[in-house]
């Protein structure tokens, strides 16, 4: 094996095992900075060591042994610098002692846990949201700094402050290494969720940039949600933004043309939507709803985008039970955001005159000032209702608020089109 | 990207024979591994060549042939449908599949929308230059 080659599969069974390896570490540690950082040294160890003595039959394990003997020295140290040399033998955890190199099955054993400890502590409330997103994509979706940077279309500096900070501020406020219990257990289950879909939307729709959609993100996000949804089999929720987000990505392809432009839903060739990913979509969906979770926000917008994708033609969609479960999340999950989805729902069910009635009701609504959808539905509603003057003001109006260049020429073809048919 | 992986056919797979308990348990775990990293997106087991059949298509005319067919070897006894991100990723899993005997996997990437896309060719590299800029003066 070459020197080349062996890197190659370094970095490979490096973005398989290193959530693993750093959740492991960071419940010895009860840090995952310092985690992280041992890992990385085990990293560094294996490049060092396995382009000339091959690599070994599990990988996996060897990292983690190795890391975990540094851990072990590093507990020492950080004893030692304490002078409290007498406390190591019983403070030290006992599972870092007693698990051979090469129990890797043992070890497996409280892995998952570790993992969820992981996925909790990168997404506590302590940290911004932008922290939280990249510490999640650094240490679970083993990202390197650079691609996290590339997939956001932040600088680098900006992403390895961010996480800095992050692991910065997890040390100072002593955050514990631990899955939330108990009335805790809601609220931080949340935050995590809001952190996997923002990450899956940041790919779904750029809210930047000249591209449509930056599928990768979609596919870590995705993957993030599917390992969730195997260490929290039980919780509804879950399975429920898997589901929306299996269902969404199942139109990835569909979305944009083959010059880059998007389609919207309805004009949609759905002969290219992923049957793979609707059936599992639906599939998570009625898990969520067996577990009672029927009700909840994502599993609401998932049963949403089921309807969608259950019709065989757009024309075939049924648009009043879109428009009840959009008022059911409207009561579950109230935002104008959610009403401007039940207008445009209510509008395909009664016609744009009905819909055109709850879009006005949001215009005084300050949150939607600066959204793009709210003049592009008004004006959509408007061209149907042959208001074409002003539905052109409404187009323009929105082509100038997306950040999205595609979409704005979008808006801006129909605007002109509200001149061309005049 | 999305990968297939193809287990090839071997005697016992063509006599209908079943694998053992102790494969069975063994490959439930890997199996298990796979859904828990978010790899599996569907495998499935084959049925013997003798329950299937062939198709042949010769101008309008069509062939059917009956199974068994010979060529064991070359013949799929079961496949997964994996999502990995680098086609390495899927190889290093599927060393880990706890296979033996001289059973042979072959690994193929599905074609993705990319792959198609010589018609975005340009747009996408204005994209990158775009992005490439976009980083460099921030």
């Amino acid at each position: 094996m070459t020197t080349a080659d062996a890197h190659h599969t370094i970095e490979t069974v490096w973005k398989i095992e290193a959530p693993r390896l750093i959740a492991g570490l960071a419940r010895m540690l009860r840090d995952i900075g310092q985690a992280e950082d041992l890992a990385q040294e085990a990293l560094v160890v294996a490049l060092e060591r396995w382009p000339t003595d091959g690599v070994p039959d599990n990988p996996g394990a060897w990292l983690m042994t190795t890391a975990k003997r540094r851990a072990i020295d590093q507990l020492r140290h950080n004893r030692m610098r304490d002078n409290k040399q007498a406390a190591i033998d019983y403070e030290l955890q006992p599972d870092a002692m007693t698990h051979a190199p090469d129990h890797a099955d043992a070890l497996d054993d409280d892995i998952g846990d570790d993992l969820l400890r992981l996925i909790f502590t990168a997404c506590h409330p302590v940290l911004t949201r932008d922290m939280q997103v990249a510490l999640t994509l650094r240490m679970l979706g083993g990202l390197t700094t650079p691609e996290i940077a590339r997939a956001f279309l932040v600088p680098e500096p900006t992403v390895a402050q961010r996480i800095v900070r992050a692991k910065r501020t997890l040390a100072e406020k002593q955050v514990p290494f631990e899955v939330p219990r108990g009335e805790e257990l809601a609220p931080r289950l949340a935050a995590v969720l809001e952190v996997v879909y923002l990450i899956f939307n940041e790919g779904y729709t750029a809210t930047a940039g000249g591209d449509w959609a930056r599928p990768a993100l979609c596919e870590e996000a995705l993957r993030l949600g599917r390992v969730l949804a195997g260490l929290a089999p039980g919780e509804p929720e879950v399975h429920g933004l898997v589901a929306l987000m299996e269902i969404q990505a199942s139109r990835l392809h569909a979305r944009t043309a083959a010059d880059g432009r998007p389609i919207l839903l309805l004009d949609q060739d759905r002969a290219r939507w992923d049957r793979l990913l609707i059936r599992r979509g639906l599939v998570s969906l009625e898990r969520a709803e067996q577990l009672g979770g029927a009700d909840g926000g994502y599993a609401l917008q998932a049963a949403i985008a089921a309807c969608h994708v259950r019709a065989l033609h757009a024309k075939d969609t049924d648009w009043s039970r879109i428009a009840s479960l959009y008022a059911r999340l409207a009561e579950v999950a109230p935002s104008p955001v959610v009403e401007l989805n039940r207008a445009v729902a209510v509008s395909m069910a009664e016609g744009p005159e009905a819909g055109l009635q709850l879009v006005d009701a949001l215009l005084e609504e300050r949150s939607l000032a600066g959204y793009h959808l709210l003049p592009s539905v008004r004006g959509d509603l408007l061209f149907k209702l042959g208001r074409r003057d002003e539905a052109r003001v409404e187009f323009e109006r929105a082509a100038t608020l997306t950040g999205n260049v595609r979409e704005s020429e979008l808006l801006r073809q129909r605007a002109a089109a509200c001149i061309s048919t005049e | 990207m999305r990968v297939l992986v193809i287990v090839k056919a071997n005697a016992d797979s063509e006599a209908g024979v079943m694998p053992g308990t102790e494969l069975l348990a063994e490959m439930g775990k890997f199996n298990e591994k796979l859904v828990e990293a978010g790899v599996m997106l569907m495998g499935e087991g084959l049925h013997p060549s003798s329950k299937g059949a062939r198709v042949r298509f010769d101008g309008k005319k069509r062939t059917v042939t009956d199974g068994p067919f010979a060529e064991t070897k070359e013949l799929v006894a079961g496949f997964w449908l994996w999502q990995v991100r680098s086609f390495d990723e899927a190889i290093e899993w599927i060393k880990r599949a706890p296979f033996d005997g001289g059973t042979e996997i072959e690994l193929r990437p599905v074609f993705e929308m990319e792959d198609f896309g010589d018609a975005a060719t340009p747009e996408i590299r204005e994209h990158e230059a775009r992005l490439r800029e976009k980083i460099a003066k921030a």
